[in-house]
């Protein structure tokens, strides 16, 4: 067994959160610099313009590339062989206080959705855990903004909807985000298992995968490059001002389900891509 | 066409502005977004005194990140605007004219500028740092207690943002996705 220190996870915790506000990744940077190419609008290039050079900016000083710095989403694989020597809930949440409250970053997180008082350090995190095999831990850090959130659907659909019924709820949720969620997006989408492994799979598919890879599965490579195709066609464009780059890219991640259901959630996630890893 | 608005702004200058210019405020805006609109309604709903003037005033959707030891503001881009639409009639019956925030709004916002002359534009949602640049001064106006919510005085040069929709019922979004459909 391998004990790994909790004062570690707290720290890696505010890091790895920190790093991800202030510093947009390369790959992330790459699709943008593609997309202002691409974009056949002059206001949407103009746009992109504007979220490069304030990425670049950020960057340079040191400083939240949005001011929404988002609910923090950690997304955990533990070794089987990790022990740790006390409660890394209680770590992972000390290590978002430190990010927010030393770092400048904006508490965007109240107690209680009824009473709405803000709990004023940016915690509780939303964490999802994983036993793997060995003995190492790996920490994905990913702030996620409310308006792109808030713009995210699920659907649980019958098997007789098909693909072109999926189709169909994507699409009708990107046109009806409109620019809300800060477009050009990216565009999880989550088919199967059940209500909660749906929107589980639409989360893992915008944080945990790349943006420039693609589907190991024919049926859903096929349908991210036809929804990718699709919804650039709505014409929504960068901020929704109009334009050919409404997403950058959309990932479909997909599980096995029930005969008679076909859980399908859409996560949308803004240009700004925050998310960063590191393995203990 | 690019425009330089000097607040504060007249009612030629409001209504000038066309869906698609590009203007470039130097002035005073006003921060609020949605605690703090429920309150400033509530305060006209009682018929007391709001703590800004607001005679063709500014407001923009924002809630800064806290200020950085040596900068003006902490990044301050713009909120999601739809969710002032039950509020925003009320701010424009009292005299605001000028929205500033990013997103679709409903369609009986867009009723309402006509009504009341006004007009909607969008700053780049995400470009947060970008904007903080075009802040000079923030003097604190009202509702400490909501910290990035609270209400600030912006005194902002050449501070960027589109005319979206005017106050004759142009909707530039409308217009353009129609050009980029398939």
């Amino acid at each position: 067994m391998r004990k790994i220190d909790l004062k570690l996870i707290e720290d890696t915790v505010a890091e790895l959160l920190y790093d991800a506000c202030v510093n947009l990744n390369e790959k992330e940077l790459k699709a943008l610099e593609k997309a202002k190419l691409e974009e056949k609008s002059e206001i949407g290039k103009d746009i992109i313009g504007q979220i490069l050079e304030n990425d670049y900016l950020a960057c340079k000083l040191n400083l939240p590339l949005c001011q929404d710095t988002g609910q923090a989403v950690i997304f955990l694989e533990v070794g089987s062989e990790v022990i740790f020597d006390g409660n890394l809930e209680d770590a992972i949440n000390k290590g978002i206080a430190k990010a927010y409250t030393l770092g400048y970053l904006r508490k965007s997180v109240v107690s209680n959705p009824l009473t709405r008082v803000n709990t004023g350090d940016n915690t509780p995190a939303i964490i999802h855990t994983k036993i793997v095999p060995g003995d190492k831990i790996k920490i994905t850090a990913a702030p996620k903004g409310g308006g792109a959130e808030n713009c995210s659907a699920l659907k649980m659909m019958i098997p007789a909807d098909g693909i072109e019924g999926i189709k169909k709820f994507v699409l009708e949720t990107v046109e009806k985000a409109g620019g809300k969620p800060c477009p050009p997006i990216l565009v999880g989408v989550g088919i199967g298992g059940n209500l909660e492994k749906a929107a589980m799979l639409a989360k893992e598919a915008i944080i945990l995968r790349e943006i420039d890879d693609v589907a190991e599965g024919e049926a859903e490579r096929k349908l991210e490059q036809e929804l990718l195709e699709a919804i650039n066609n709505l014409g929504i464009g960068p901020m929704g001002l109009g334009g050919t780059k409404t997403a950058l890219a959309v990932k479909v991640n997909t599980y096995p389900c029930h005969i008679a259901s076909l859980p399908v959630a859409v996560n949308l996630q803004c240009h700004a891509m925050r998310h960063k890893v590191k393995v203990i | 066409m690019i425009k330089k608005l000097n607040t504060p702004l007249t009612n030629q200058d409001i209504e000038s502005l066309r869906a698609g210019d590009i203007v470039l405020i130097t002035g005073t805006i006003y921060t609020a977004r949605d605690a703090a609109h429920k309150r400033l309604v509530e305060l006209i709903e009682k018929g007391e005194k709001l703590p800004f003037d607001p005679k063709n005033a500014i407001i923009y959707y924002t809630g800064p990140a806290p200020k950085k030891p040596g900068r003006v503001i902490g990044p301050c881009g713009p909120t999601s605007s739809y969710r002032m639409d039950p509020y925003s009639p009320y701010l424009m019956k009292e005299g605001v004219r000028v929205m500033i925030g990013k997103g679709d709004r409903s369609d009986s916002f867009y009723k309402a500028l006509k009504d009341y002359k006004s007009v909607y534009f969008q700053a780049t949602g995400g470009a947060a740092t970008l904007i903080s640049e075009a802040v000079k001064d923030v003097t604190l106006i009202a509702y400490p207690d909501l910290g990035a919510e609270a209400v600030y005085e912006f005194t902002v040069e050449n501070f960027k943002a589109i005319v979206t929709n005017d106050s004759i019922g142009g909707n530039l979004p409308l217009e353009n996705r129609k050009k980029y459909q398939k």
